[in-house]
């Protein structure tokens, strides 16, 4: 049942060996085409001016790592199921990616709040969620370090990734209360505005984009789970 | 005949009990622990630019996660001295009574520094925190059960890993984020005499976190054990 054979490994590691990795390709064109349409093709936005263009890689990374961490519970809940160390690989990548994801959204976030809200950080309940978020996963890496046995592993990162989840909509709440009732002079955020036809349309294209790399790194990162396994398996023996 | 889960539970944590009880190094540790923190918050404070009702809620709950720790880190390491765990293990009850009876042990012992914490707390930082000691009763008994929840099966989980006493914080302490929240603002409204009203939402945040955590937990415990 643990047995990584079980996952027919070496398919997979024979695939990796050599060759392009097209998804990759196509994931990194995607990129460089949403940015290209991001500068040249979208208008600026009229009252923040360029620094909204940073909107576009903002929300679809937001997105992507929602997803990541999604697939990160989904996979625990399966993988405690049926015990196919596949489902652990599976989650296993697509936290990592999803914390690369996370960290994008920290990082541009601050760079746009700069000139547009005039400060770099705010409590805001979406940004307070977003670091807690970003630390959930950075623990479940931890805890992925902290453990050799191979079963043992998987069963203890599937129940963090299970609980972290259950976590999140509490900490939205404690936040989001925390804010509501305690008014503090702060930078409104804008409300949601309805986007012009042409910069929804950079906003999917980016999204795409994204979703296409998010896949492609997890893709890369989930073979190489497989070989490390497969290895580690040789060692064993 | 083996036990019912719930019986089981109850000789687990008497066992746990009974051991603190001769020993007291832990519950000593962490009275003293809790009782010198919030003294140092006090002087890690200007008195005259924060007031102490402002700070002292936020003191207590900080105060709170920080010595029910310790406690938890216990839990299940002394289980781990010859191996003892493996008679737990080899014993006819269920997994989840093993978890509902460390966990058990663990209110009793969160509950018991809370005891001398609160007083404390009145005591250093002059604020009416006993006046209405059944409300804050409630909020410490639905915090230390949250608390407890998550921190027991992390502890069950820490002691397995390479890191050991180092992983049961970084864990817990994002855990204990919904925890503390609710009832440090609780708190604050409770001693600020604010109405009702404004604390029920809070409770009632700290209730479901109970029971979504100790149900998840539970459920959780089983695979935690090795085979």
């Amino acid at each position: 049942m643990t047995s990584p054979s079980s996952a027919g490994p070496a398919s997979g590691a024979a695939k990796s060996a050599g060759g392009i990795d097209w998804l990759f390709l196509v994931a990194v064109l995607a990129i460089a085409a949403a940015l290209a349409r991001v500068i040249y093709y979208t208008p600026f936005e009229a009252v923040q001016g360029p620094a909204q263009k940073i909107f576009y890689l903002h929300l679809p990374a937001a997105l992507d790592a929602f997803m990541a961490f999604g697939v990160v519970a989904i996979s625990g809940i399966a993988y405690l199921w049926l015990g196919d160390l596949r489902l652990d690989r599976a989650a296993e990548s697509s936290a990592e990616v999803g914390v690369v994801f996370t960290t994008v959204v920290l990082v541009t976030g601050p760079l746009w709040a700069r000139p547009v809200w005039g400060t770099w950080w705010t409590w805001d309940a979406r940004l307070t969620l977003t670091l807690f978020l970003w630390f959930i996963y950075v623990g479940y890496l931890v805890l992925r370090g902290a453990i050799d046995d191979r079963a043992l592993r998987a069963r203890y990162s599937a129940i963090l990734g299970i609980l972290g989840s259950l976590l999140i909509p509490f900490i939205h709440l404690s936040v989001y209360l925390f804010r509501t009732l305690h008014p503090r002079p702060i930078v409104i955020k804008p409300s949601a505005p309805s986007l012009p036809p042409e910069m929804l349309t950079t906003l999917v294209i980016s999204f795409v984009a994204f979703t296409l790399f998010y896949l492609a790194l997890v893709r890369q990162r989930y073979r190489l789970a497989t070989e490390r396994d497969l290895l580690e398996l040789e060692e064993g023996r | 005949m083996a036990p019912s889960t719930l019986s089981a539970a109850f000789l687990i944590a008497r066992k746990d009990l009974a051991i603190e009880f001769r020993t007291r190094t832990a519950f000593f540790s962490a009275a003293v622990f809790a009782l010198l923190g919030i003294v140092i918050f006090y002087f890690a404070w200007d008195p005259t630019a924060v007031a102490s009702i402002d700070l002292a809620p936020g003191v207590l709950w900080a105060i709170f996660t920080f010595s029910g720790l310790l406690g938890l880190q216990r839990s299940f390491g002394i289980e781990q001295a010859d191996r003892a765990i493996d008679a737990l293990l080899g014993a006819p009850i269920t997994r989840e009574s093993i978890y509902l009876g460390k966990a058990m042990a663990n209110l009793v012992f969160v509950a018991a520094v809370q005891v001398i914490a609160i007083p404390a707390v009145q005591l250093f930082y002059g604020v009416p925190l006993l006046e209405n000691a059944a409300l804050l009763a409630l909020i410490a008994l639905l915090a230390a059960i949250g608390l407890v929840a998550v921190g027991t099966l992390f502890s069950a989980m820490a002691v397995n890993t390479k890191l050991a006493e180092m992983l049961l914080p970084v864990l817990s302490l994002l855990f204990f984020v919904p925890v503390v929240i609710p009832a440090a603002q609780a708190t604050a409204r409770l001693i600020a005499g604010r109405p009702g009203s404004e604390i029920v939402g809070w409770l009632k945040l700290l209730v479901a976190f109970d029971i979504v955590f100790v149900a998840a937990c539970t459920l959780a415990f089983p695979f935690t054990i090795e085979e």
